[in-house]
């Protein structure tokens, strides 16, 4: 197995060019209803390197899962991709057969559901489950696929992982459930690995020992990972690069660091300030005002613009475009693009978003 | 209904009295599935939670918290101990005695997709509690609904839409709705806001202090989120494997936790800031198992400044009545 | 699009499409219309129906009336599928039949389907000795043969159309209970029925109020199947004599008493057989229609 053979260091700096693992152009995932198309994933652009961590968040049903599922051509009817490339190693998995798909999942590309107690089997053993990969994907006998199994479910922290492995799902707690299913996903040591909200049901103890067994993956194989969260602490903490959506469209990407010190968004920017974080507490949370505009809709303009503090009047008419910034930065927002008069009249009379208060 | 029995005095602010309670699973294995073990989920916990407070509960994931939350709203029963709820012991009680006193505790669950019937409208599951306990005619029960759906931020007007037309964040407001028509006393929350992310979430949480401002309401607030147990509640409990090693306010919990395990915890919140990162795990070691008997202190293996005593004797929650309390031998030595 | 909210909520709860919903029967209808074996099977459907309900309108010459004149016609511009052995009209004969069609599909499965999910509701929701008790029951059933199960009840209760219909109904019963006990069981540990029991709900409100309703879909996608099962059964029997007894034109019964003029007159046999191939076609791809529209995946 090449993955396990050639480990790859990981040094995600934007200069190196790395041939990026997964490379996904204009993809357009629709749900045709009986009320018309909602438009769910809406034109995104992204990429993941070899070893290297791409954080995607954004508020809930901006579309994070349907891309995740999109990437793995998993999304059911009604739900279709309309449109985009995905290109996998070079080819376009939008073309290719159910055959070769089933092939490159669960084996090359893995991935860890949002909702851990229903993607397991309630009525086959948890260790089974597990080591069933070993004997399907690895050829191997059962008995020592039962042996690597449980040595996989120790990796992830279940307590006394030898007797656990013979614990029916629903005799789990949900986080033990959700350990379950990551090691389901890392068994194989997969090229790309995409895990929505991974960590949700875990405490941060264990939680930080899973981040820790994911960086680990991407450093020591060559995993690139697409981790979907909705927490800002576990990007900064994780990864490399973020992307993140709203309403179906990537509205910034950029590297860790940058983004958390200077937000170009304003979406952003009120993500990082709805956050609640331990150690500086407020009486009331600053929630982002208003909420998605519903998926069926059609704007003029930002898709921001109605909950936005800085919009003017260009916003509501006009979309804007995802434009690049310095260091490889992009965002979709008509103050971040370096357009030196209308941008210095502005920092006049509003706070840029760009800056830090 | 049976009066608390126990000797100890139960104060008028206690609303829950939890002594000595422990929560036991068989284990079973071979083709039979016959017992051969015991997994000790909750294993002797005194707890008291007050009128109008939000005692937070947090610990490492499988540490009991779920089953004790289960055991103090009398969902499955006490193997040990006893809970008493408002001056009735409840946790032997059989079911058709424990009805009358469920309106007056209420669980707001994690998941919001799994915790809605598919096939009711909201305005049904909303109106479940009062079609139980037969509170109202009709007409009474729309307006209490309708009510009820108005202080949660939901339209009355989407009474009659399914589950699978609702986002996350909304179905959680239903969730709410459904567990405070009753208007009870307790309200036990067990992750309500981990499954909704950050903006939706302090919506949520905004909306549970409100409600509790204007309801009166207490809560049990379950959580491994530890910034949002610091942001809503007064005191916390904090469990590994089965047992409260600390509680103490939040200002103190917080602000100079005292448990090691505390500390690890409180040590491993992943911070907002990608250029203070972690290169270790911060808690070493292996989370032992709750199927097997102890010697010691349970938290022994991964302590970082374990002593002797630890491992010959179990430390018990010891310090002032309603005060700082930790179960540790560092702390109790002074050391 | 914002949401009213009292003073102390503060931030709406998002946005909710406002336009009226049509209600889930309509909904399904209309898809199973756009459904190209959904059209196809319910016209099937649609025309047994018409024929049950209105075959003696329709019928050119009354089913039962003996004719030896013209015993053994081919079919022509006067009886257009033939006569029989003894003169009777085939194409009257066929459309009067599918009345025991459609008895013996209703009844039949209304029995297994009603005793089914008694026998799986009780025992889940009784548990322990009730669960134990049922589910042996069931499994005693179950380990008979199908057909030797068949021929021991009528053997009991003495060969007649309805007789046949009782038997087929309660051999279905088995496999519906274990249906509804799994279904019920895996329904039992959601989350939302939890949160009934936290609401203070008892047992049977549980069982029948959230559980029940839960498990419909898959009771209603297993009806699809069992239900062409049930028709075929029925005129089996008939077939074999332990049915529907002639002269009444129900379609496996026609089958049995002209079948010894195969050689000299296909069309006596013909005509029954191809009503039954036809309707059976058409029942079983309405109900893979229905499947179709009433899977998950699609909604
Ligand atoms: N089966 C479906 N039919 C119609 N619309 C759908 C369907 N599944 C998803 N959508 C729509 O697609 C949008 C994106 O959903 P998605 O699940 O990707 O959100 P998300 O970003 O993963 O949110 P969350 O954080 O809540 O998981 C949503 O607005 C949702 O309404
Ligand atoms: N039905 C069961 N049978 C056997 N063991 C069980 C059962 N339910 C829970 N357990 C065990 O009891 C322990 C406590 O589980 P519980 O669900 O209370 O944990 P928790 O603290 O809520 O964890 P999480 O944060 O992951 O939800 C776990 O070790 C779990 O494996
Ligand atoms: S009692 Fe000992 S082992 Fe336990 S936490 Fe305290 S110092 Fe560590
Ligand atoms: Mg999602
Ligand atoms: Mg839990």
């Amino acid at each position: 197995m090449t993955a396990l053979s050639s480990p790859m260091h990981s040094s995600a700096s934007p200069a190196a060019p790395i041939a990026p693992v997964i490379e996904v152009r204009g993809l357009r995932t629709h749900f045709t209803g009986e009320t018309g198309i909602i438009r769910a994933v809406d034109g995104v652009d992204l990429h993941v390197r070899a070893g290297e961590c791409l954080g995607l968040v954004g508020e809930s049903g901006c579309g994070k899962t349907i891309t995740a599922l999109s990437l793995v051509r998993l999304v059911s009817p009604p739900g279709r991709i309309a449109a985009g490339e995905i290109l996998y190693d070079g080819r376009d998995l939008v073309k290719a057969s159910e055959a070769d798909l089933l092939a490159l999942r669960g084996d090359r590309i893995s991935m860890i559901f949002q909702q851990p107690k229903a993607s397991l089997n309630p009525v086959i053993q948890i260790g089974w489950q597990v080591a069933e990969l070993f004997c399907h994907h690895r050829g191997m006998a059962r008995r020592a696929a039962w042996l690597e199994a449980v040595e996989l479910l120790k990796a992830v922290g279940l307590p006394a992982a030898e007797r656990k492995a013979l614990a029916y799902p629903h005799e789990l707690s949900g986080g033990q459930a959700q350990r379950v299913m990551i090691a389901m996903a890392l068994a194989l040591k997969p090229r790309l690995l995409i895990a929505d909200e991974p960590t949700t049901a875990l405490d941060v103890t264990v939680q930080a020992q899973i981040l820790h067994l994911l960086r680990g993956l991407c450093r020591d194989f060559g995993t690139a990972l697409i981790l979907v969260t909705h927490d800002l602490g576990v990007v900064a903490e994780t990864a490399d690069r973020v992307a993140v959506m709203y309403a179906g469209q990537i509205v910034e990407t950029a590297d860790v660091v940058p983004l958390f010190a200077q937000p170009a968004h304003p979406y952003t920017r009120g993500l990082l300030h709805s956050m609640p974080v331990q150690g500086r507490r407020r009486d009331r949370l600053d929630a982002i005002p208003g909420s998605v505009p519903p998926p069926g809709l059609t704007m003029a303009g930002c898709r921001f613009a109605p909950r936005c503090s800085f919009a003017f009047e260009r916003c509501h008419a006009e979309p804007p475009p995802l434009v690049g910034l310095p260091d490889g930065r992009q965002a979709r927002c008509w103050l971040a693009i370096p357009e030196p008069t209308r941008s210095r009249s502005h920092s006049d009379d509003v706070a840029r978003p760009g800056q830090p208060d | 209904m049976t009066k608390a029995t126990s000797g100890k005095t139960h104060r008028a602010d206690e609303l829950v009295t939890v002594s000595g309670v422990s929560a036991h699973f068989a284990v079973r294995s071979g083709l039979l599935r016959r017992r051969t073990g015991t997994v000790k989920a909750v294993d002797g916990v005194d707890l008291v939670i007050r009128r109008g407070e939000t005692l937070g509960l947090v610990g490492e994931s499988g540490c009991g918290k779920t089953t004790l939350a289960r055991t103090i709203l009398g969902l499955r029963p006490a193997d040990e101990g006893e809970v008493v709820f408002d001056g009735h012991v409840i946790s032997q009680l059989p079911p058709r005695d424990l009805k009358p006193l469920r309106r007056h505790m209420q669980l707001i669950f994690q998941d919001p997709y799994a915790s809605l019937d598919p096939h009711a409208t909201i305005g049904r599951s909303i109106r479940a509690g009062l079609d139980i306990h037969g509170i109202g005619r009709a007409a009474e029960r729309s307006a209490i609904v309708a009510d009820m759906m108005n202080r949660v931020g939901l339209d009355p007007a989407l009474a009659d839409r399914f589950p699978h037309e609702f986002s996350g964040g909304q179905r959680q407001r239903v969730g709410i709705a459904r567990a405070l028509v009753l208007n009870p006393q307790l309200v036990v929350c067990d992750e309500p806001v981990s499954a909704l992310d950050v903006s939706i979430q302090s919506q949520i949480l905004n909306l549970i202090k409100d409600l509790q401002a204007d309801l009166g309401l207490t809560y049990l607030f379950v959580s491994h989120n530890l910034a949002v147990v610091e942001h809503v509640a007064d005191r916390v409990a904090v469990m590994y494997l089965g047992r409260i090693v600390e509680i103490a306010d939040r200002e103190a919990l917080f602000g100079a936790p005292r448990h090691p395990y505390t500390q690890a915890l409180l040590a491993a919140v992943p911070q907002p800031d990608p250029t203070h990162r972690r290169t270790e795990a911060p808690l070493a070691g292996e989370t032992p198992s709750p199927d097997v008997d102890y010697q010691g202190c349970r938290f022994r293996g991964r302590c970082p400044v374990a002593i002797d005593r630890c491992r010959t004797q179990e430390p018990e929650l010891a310090g002032p009545v309603n005060g700082h309390r930790t179960a540790c031998w560092r702390v109790a030595d002074g050391l | 699009m914002t949401h009213q909210t009292t003073p102390g909520t503060l931030a709406p709860a998002g946005t909710v499409d406002h336009r009226p919903r049509r209600s889930g029967l309509i909904r399904i209808l209309r898809r199973l219309a756009r459904h190209r074996s959904g059209r196809i099977g319910g016209a099937a459907v649609l025309v047994i129906i018409l024929m049950a309900a209105f075959g003696s309108l329709l019928v050119p010459y009354a089913p039962l009336k003996i004719d030896m004149a013209h015993r053994l016609l081919p079919p022509g511009a006067s009886h257009w599928f033939g006569t029989d052995e003894l003169g009777r009209d085939l194409l009257s004969r066929v459309i009067f039949g599918a009345r025991y069609l459609l008895l013996v599909g209703v009844y039949s499965t209304a029995i297994a389907f009603g005793g089914g999910v008694l026998l799986g509701l009780l025992a889940v929701a009784g548990g322990g000795w009730t669960d134990m008790l049922v589910m042996r029951l069931v499994d005693i059933m179950l380990a008979f043969p199908y057909v030797l199960l068949l021929l021991a009840i009528i053997a009991a209760l003495g060969p007649s159309l309805t007789t046949a219909m009782v038997a087929v109904g309660i051999a279905g019963i088995p496999g519906y209970a274990r249906l509804v006990r799994g279904e019920a069981l895996s329904v039992r540990e959601r989350e939302y029925v939890d949160a009934m029991r936290v609401l203070g709900a008892g047992t049977l409100r549980i069982t029948l109020g959230t559980i029940l309703p839960s498990i419909l879909p898959a009771l209603v996608i297993y009806t699809s199947y069992v239900m062409p099962l049930a028709v075929l059964s029925a005129s089996a029997l008939s077939f074999l004599g332990l049915g529907a007894q002639p002269p009444l034109p129900e379609w496996g019964a026609m089958l049995v008493s002209s079948r010894s003029f195969l050689a000299t007159a296909w069309w006596v046999v013909a005509a029954p057989g191809m009503a039954i191939f036809l309707s059976i076609l058409g029942l079983n791809l309405f109900g893979n229609a229905l499947r179709d529209v009433l899977d998950p995946k699609h909604s």
